[in-house]
């Protein structure tokens, strides 16, 4: 009798234990797709860091520029994918976004965030930097930050992709997008984004590149299906 | 306390002469063709103003242990010849010692300043900005493109302004952050400043130009022995000003030719 | 030259109440008292700026605790950021040579003395006098507020080289509204000493007492006199740059700045200006101000110094031409500071043979105060000491001249820390010298009391010591390249010479804190020093036939009368061994 009791039971918690793991159902569709590129885009070339020689000999062939990053089967990498309109505001998570200063580049190349999302700017080199962010409609501000000293922490309150450079080395080049949701993403060089959780509605999807410029496509979330849908934008030779 | 100035003075005096005689502070080697006729200036002029300093200093110091504290009573004499044997001394010895510096130091100038390049000078384009040096080179086809400010993109490297797209003779401009020469070759800088004033510094050279705004300014130079030597900004020019530099690289004609080939491929 | 009509109108009424006594003043004493203090506060502020600057050089990751609290930008976490170094620069430059090298030899004693010395009752016009001071007061104020506002002063040093200090914001932190306070605070500097520069040439000309020909002032007034005449037609140059940098600024204009400049990613909205434009305007003005800075302080140490030879000095009349020719050929040099600036090579040649010639007045001078020191009967004390501290300094910093006065020379030498090594020895120590001199000699007729003897010397020795020590070295550190206007050494070269760079330090630290034991004395002796007599040196010029401190009309209503050169030392058969200006007795024909 005992036997019975403790398998019934067994199996209530094993059960019970399968939903509490496997959580609710994910509520929503998705949005999943690949961007890529269309004709020969520019070639990119090494950064000559030669003005810097604690980060030169950081590399022992130097890094490319990253203003066009390609993969296979002609995929665009660094391409910020999200919902620009349809979607509620978020309220922006309580982690930081991390933005890198390492070998005299910034990582990742392209820092997506939320409004008023906390971003901290780490410099992990041996030399000062001076992160320039250029916003339009945000407040514009530059910071030193000299070696080993404790990370920047910065918000933004309004949504904006806009370059981000170094005041004291030239190739140091990078992008913020501050975006007014969650569902975002910025690809990486196999191209592929998937935005999940959307709620059924009509949706307005952004993709956004620095060298070749912005597009959009609307989509139309009905259940929790995953709906795709894919960017090509026409690369330039210069 | 006026003989203990005067043994303080001697001993600054002897103390500062020090480094100077004991060549603690030596010039950097000197690769340039001009550069001789400078660093001979330098020392001339070491010499007079060592002279001067270190006899005046001694002289003061004399004279002050000398008449210094003396009793109430003492008589008290005038200098022999007065103020006239000073301004004499003045106009002749400091006046044509001083001035014969400035004359027999015109020729080192004039080598910089009043000599064009050589026709065959291998012309390299510098530009100066907040806060690099970047150089361009004609490329093979030996035409330098057209710089266009409002097409810098320095994310991608087009520090320049360059406009491949449209402009043939810019699509094989050589751009690179170290101004490479080859050694024994007359160099001409074409000067350009992309924001604000900055300088062109190479002590090796015996070198230095400011860049300004607006003005086309260029420098020659022949470059006497291979190394890498740092170009320095000496021009405040904002925050990083400091850590504003490049490496002049400095190499054999067929290395130079090798890297020529090298930045054309890419 | 008895009683013009402009001799009637500078005459004022006895003032009455606190604010017209002490505050709102029309009196040069009290006048020349601001000036000094301004110059104090200037002083210590600028000093405490270099040692920031000197402890980054050395220790750039040193916490600097409390520095947060001032500005959160340029120092997070008390480590001084790149740009703040070049703020800390520029603010300590722009306080040292207008605030203290104008203010204080220039402003503060001749406000003070030129009047009395020359006999008259106060300054030819009190009213622009007392608003000479307080628009240098606010000039103060203003470029003060740079530090207290979020995005700090400029960081384009005293010089302020356009385009860099004329785009804006663009240039760098600091350039929006700290460059804007730098260009008002300035130009409000021009005004006052252009008043003050007014005031002294008509006092000098006008208000001489009978009997007091130019060629019997004091040395000390004929160097205010001959900078005043400098200062008018210098700051008349530097006032309308700072408009013009001013309108490049705010209005939309472009003296300084040509078309095309790409600066922080933006192209800007000028064309057709010219930066060399301001290097010459600049520039026009910025070498007489050296010699603005420098000529007082001759005056007060020739002054001092044969009052403590006992002797005359061997020509009064020569080191008057020699003050003169400097400050003559001083206009006649501004390129030298422009050598390898763009303008034309043939011009550079054209300023280096005046920039060379004035070693000639100069060499005259330096061998006039040492001639003059044979056969005299030196007397030491804190004044005298100062004295002759000058002429070791003043040729340590001219000689210093000689390299860079040839433009080949400069080729190597300009931008380096040779160049910071002359001007300061020059300027930063002896023009400061003569200033120092001045106040332990004239502290008994300003305040009726002594300073400590002793705190004196001691503040001396450690001072004398340690500027040879601070500023020697710079000399040699250019000599290999070191560049100026650094704030962290990361060139590859320059990492044998780090120790030097820590001598220096120390020694910097050391020295300032030495200056401390002067401003403790001043203090002190203000309030419990020894009372002094009306004439504690022996002295022989107006200034010391009149009591310790002087009444609010100097001579108290008596005009004095003046018969003969103000420095009758060592003459035979007077009563003591010197006879007072003022004084009818018989004395030896110097002719001079």
């Amino acid at each position: 009798m005992q036997k019975k009791h403790f398998f019934i039971s067994g199996l209530a918690l094993l059960a019970a234990s399968a939903v509490a793991v496997a959580g609710p159902k994910p509520a929503g569709g998705t949005v999943s797709g690949k961007v890529t590129y269309e004709g020969t885009p520019a070639k990119m070339k090494p950064i000559d860091m030669s003005k810097e020689p604690s980060c030169a000999k950081m590399y022992t062939t130097p890094p490319l520029a990253e203003t066009v990053v390609t993969g296979a089967g002609n995929s665009l990498g660094n391409v910020v994918v999200y919902v620009s309109a349809g979607a509620p505001d978020d309220a922006a998570p309580s982690t930081a976004a991390v933005f890198t200063q390492k070998g005299c580049r910034y990582i990742p190349h392209v820092l997506a965030f939320q409004v008023n999302q906390e971003i901290k700017i780490a410099n992990e080199d041996q030399t000062s930097h001076n992160i320039h962010p250029l916003p339009k409609l945000n407040r514009e501000w530059n910071k030193s930050q000299p070696p080993g000293t404790p990370p920047i922490t910065e918000k933004y309150d309004k949504n904006e992709i806009f370059a981000v450079k170094c005041n004291v080395h030239p190739w140091m080049h990078g992008n913020f997008a501050v975006l007014k949701n969650s569902h975002y993403a910025v690809t990486g060089d196999g191209g592929a984004f998937s935005l999940a959780s959307l709620p059924p509605g009509k949706y307005t999807i952004t993709a956004w590149h620095e060298s070749y410029g912005e597009q959009t496509q609307d989509v139309t979330i009905s259940g929790s299906e995953t709906k795709t849908i894919n960017f090509v934008f026409k690369a330039k030779p210069y | 306390m006026g003989k203990l100035l005067a043994v303080v003075l001697v001993i600054i005096a002897l103390a500062s002469a020090y480094p100077i005689v004991t060549n603690m502070f030596e010039l950097p080697k000197d690769i340039s063709t001009h550069g001789h006729a400078i660093d001979e200036q330098i020392k001339d002029t070491m010499l007079e103003a060592g002279i001067s300093f270190v006899g005046a200093q001694l002289v003061l110091a004399f004279l002050v242990w000398s008449f210094a504290g003396r009793k109430e009573g003492s008589a008290l004499k005038n200098f022999p010849g007065g103020a006239k044997i000073m301004v004499i001394g003045a106009f002749v010895l400091v006046g044509t010692e001083i001035l014969a510096l400035g004359v027999m130091g015109q020729k080192a100038w004039a080598n910089v300043y009043f000599t064009s390049p050589a026709p065959g000078a291998l012309q390299v384009q510098a530009q100066a900005e907040q806060f690099a040096f970047y150089f361009r080179y004609a490329g093979p086809d030996g035409q330098f493109g057209t710089i266009h400010p409002d097409k810098i993109d320095e994310g991608n490297q087009n520090y320049f302004g360059l406009d491949p797209a449209n402009d043939v003779a810019a699509r094989d401009d050589i751009v690179s952050g170290e101004l490479v020469v080859p050694v024994n070759r007359e160099v001409q800088l074409l000067m350009h400043a992309k924001d604000v004033g900055h300088s062109f510094y190479v002590r090796e050279l015996r070198i230095q130009q400011d860049f300004v705004p607006g003005l086309d300014l260029s420098l020659h130079f022949t470059a006497t022995q291979i190394g890498k030597y740092e170009i320095v900004c000496t021009q405040l020019c904002g925050l990083g000003h400091y850590n504003m530099k490049a490496y002049l690289n400095v190499m054999s004609q067929e290395d130079y030719d090798k890297w020529q080939k090298e930045q054309s491929t890419q | 030259m008895a009683e013009s009509s402009v001799e009637k109108a500078h005459v004022h009424a006895p003032p009455e109440g606190f604010i017209r006594k002490y505050v709102f003043s029309l009196n040069h004493k009290v006048i020349g008292k601001q000036y000094y203090g301004l110059a104090l506060a200037a002083v210590f502020t600028g000093m405490f700026l270099s040692w920031l600057m000197r402890i980054h050089l050395v220790w750039p990751m040193l916490k600097i605790p409390g520095l947060e609290l001032l500005t959160k930008a340029g120092a997070p976490g008390g480590i001084i950021t790149p740009e703040y170094y070049l703020s800390l620069m520029t603010m300590h430059g722009t306080l040292m040579v207008f605030f203290v090298l104008t203010n204080a030899p220039f402003a503060a004693f001749g406000n003070y003395f030129l009047p009395i010395q020359i006999g008259a009752e106060d300054m030819a016009f009190p009213r622009f006098n007392m608003m000479s001071f307080w628009t240098t007061f606010v000039a103060w104020l203003v470029l003060m507020l740079a530090f207290f506002i979020p995005d700090g002063p400029p960081i384009s040093g005293w010089t302020s080289y356009a385009p860099l200090s004329a785009v804006g914001r663009d240039a760098g932190p600091g350039m929006e509204y700290g460059m804007s306070l730098w260009g008002i605070s300035i130009a409000l500097f021009c005004i006052g000493s252009l008043l003050g520069a007014l005031n002294f040439i008509a006092t000098t000309l006008d208000l001489r007492a009978k009997g007091m020909t130019l060629m019997r002032m004091p040395l000390s007034t004929w160097a205010w006199f001959i900078t005043s005449c400098i200062a008018l037609l210098a700051f008349a140059v530097l006032l309308p740059a700072c408009i013009l940098l001013i309108l490049d600024r705010h209005a939309g204009t472009s003296f300084f700045i040509p078309a095309g400049l790409v600066v922080s990613d933006r192209v800007q909205p000028h064309a057709g200006g010219s930066p060399l434009l301001w290097q010459h305007l600049f520039w026009f003005f910025g070498h007489p101000e050296v010699y603005i800075a420098i000529l007082p302080s001759m005056g007060i140490i020739s002054h001092v110094l044969v009052n403590s030879l006992r002797k005359p000095l061997l020509s009064h009349r020569v080191v008057i031409y020699s003050m003169m020719s400097i400050g003559f050929l001083s206009y006649m040099v501004w390129g030298h500071h422009m050598f390898l600036s763009g303008m034309n090579p043939t011009s550079a040649l054209a300023f280096s043979f005046p920039t060379l010639t004035i070693t000639i007045p100069a060499t005259v001078l330096t061998l006039i105060w040492l001639g003059s020191l044979y056969g005299a009967r030196i007397q030491i004390n804190s004044a005298s000491l100062f004295s002759l501290g000058f002429i070791s300094m003043f040729v340590a910093g001219g000689v210093s001249g000689f390299f860079l006065a040839q433009p080949s020379i400069d080729i190597y030498l300009h931008a380096t820390y040779f160049v910071v090594g002359h001007f300061h020895m020059v300027m930063g120590v002896a023009s400061l010298f003569g200033v120092f001199a001045g106040t332990y000699f004239w502290f008994p007729k300003m305040t009726g009391r002594m300073m400590d003897e002793t705190l004196g010397k001691l503040h001396f020795w450690i001072t004398f010591v340690g500027t040879y020590c601070i500023f020697m070295p710079f000399h040699y550190l250019g000599l290999v390249g070191n560049v100026r206007r650094y704030q962290s050494f990361v060139d590859d070269f320059m990492a044998p010479y780090m120790g030097w760079h820590k001598f220096i330090t120390i020694c910097a630290l050391i020295t300032g804190a030495g200056q401390l034991i002067f401003l403790y004395n001043l203090i002190y002796s203000r309030f419990r020093g020894k009372p002094a007599p009306e004439n504690p040196w022996n002295a022989t010029s107006l200034e010391w036939t009149i009591p310790s401190p002087p009444p609010w009309n100097n001579f108290g209503g008596k005009h004095p009368v003046v018969y003969h050169d103000p420095y009758q030392y060592g003459v035979k058969g007077s009563k003591g061994d010197f006879v007072m200006q003022d004084s009818p007795e018989q004395v030896i024909a110097s002719g001079d």
